[in-house]
């Protein structure tokens, strides 16, 4: 491992130094292929953000694909219903290593302004692991690139080796979660877990 | 290449070089599973389909036999229009005999459809 001193010092002379991780990781983070697909209101906005005004693929990222089998990434763009949330579940499955979820708007994160509907999941972070919150309804297409942004920061952060490497090269880190089922009066289970645990609430006196 | 090399040597190289090249690809995709990045398939992920929803009923499914009438007399226009195209295109240049035996040929296309429809083919029982 070169230390950081000698390595700023090489690239002042013209000598560019990497490693394998690195490569890898810089590879990855310029090609995050999205999941072709969205829920509701926030769509438009995803879909504005891939057309030329806003310009996704400046990050590398328009190439939208139709199958889960070639997506890195799921933008989860809308209102989930709870009709939805196990097709959603079972997309995310589909999608092969290494994966990443962004939640796009209020009602992805929380349930938004549906929240008090008997049909909308309160947020998909109850069942997958979401790596990107995006806020607002609907957020503005830099915002989806902004967290895209912050999306190719985390996967520029992630390790190859150690304990601390990225969840996929990880052998017993899932890659599949369970897909809930419809129950009589919600989602069977309503959350997962193992991803998700409600805030507790401390009253102070 | 050598001049007394055998002509198709060079061919044989590049055969060569064509399945050493894939073959270092895919056993370099194997490496770097093993070392870094297991493989980890599931029972949903191995899945067929791919539209989120699971698949109901039994993909044989059955098809009217009716049908193959309408292969049959699909023939026909097929034919027809494989030697149509030269035929127009040569048309100019065509000589009366060539001329007369299109004709014929196209009669007896024509007749096989109109025996067909004579014969109730073209009605859905
Ligand atoms: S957050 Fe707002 S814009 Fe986005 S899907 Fe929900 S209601 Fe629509």
């Amino acid at each position: 491992m070169i230390d950081e001193g000698l390595r700023s010092e090489l690239s002042k002379q013209g000598v560019f130094t990497t490693t394998v991780g690195e490569l890898y990781n810089w590879g990855r983070k310029n090609s995050i292929w999205p999941l072709n697909f969205g829920l509701a209101c926030c769509a438009i906005e995803m879909i504005a953000a891939s057309m030329a005004r806003f310009d996704i693929s400046r990050f590398g990222s328009e190439v939208f694909r139709p199958s889960p089998r070639q997506a890195d990434l799921m933008i989860v763009a809308g209102t989930v219903t709870k009709k939805m949330a196990p097709q959603v579940v079972r997309l995310y499955n589909q999608m092969p290593e290494p994966k990443y979820v962004i939640a796009m708007g209020a009602c992805a994160i929380s349930g938004g302004p549906f929240k008090q509907g008997y049909n909308v999941l309160k947020g998909i972070d109850r069942y997958l692991p979401v790596d990107v919150h995006i806020p607002g309804c609907p957020p503005r297409p830099e915002a989806l690139l902004h967290a895209l942004i912050t999306l190719q920061e985390k996967i520029a952060g992630q390790k190859l080796t150690g304990p601390e490497r990225a969840p996929h090269l990880q052998e017993e880190a899932p890659s599949e979660y369970p897909i809930p089922d419809y129950g009589a009066y919600d989602l069977d289970p309503p959350k997962n877990p193992d991803v998700w645990q409600p805030p507790v609430l401390a009253r102070k006196d | 290449m050598p001049a007394d090399g055998h002509p198709y040597l060079f061919l044989a190289l590049f055969a060569g070089a064509a399945v050493v090249f894939c073959l270092s690809l895919l056993g370099l995709a194997r490496l770097w599973a093993m070392l870094v990045s297991p493989a980890k398939p599931g029972p949903t992920k191995n899945a067929p389909y791919e539209c989120s929803l699971a698949s109901q009923g039994d993909a044989w499914v059955q098809f009217r036999s009716a049908y193959y009438l309408y292969a049959i007399i699909f023939l026909v226009f097929d034919v027809e229009t494989v030697f149509l195209l030269p035929f127009a295109v040569a048309f100019t240049h065509l000589s009366v005999g060539a001329f007369v035996a299109m004709m014929v040929f196209l009669l007896l296309l024509v007749e096989g459809l109109v025996w067909a429809w004579r014969k109730g083919a073209l009605a859905w029982h």
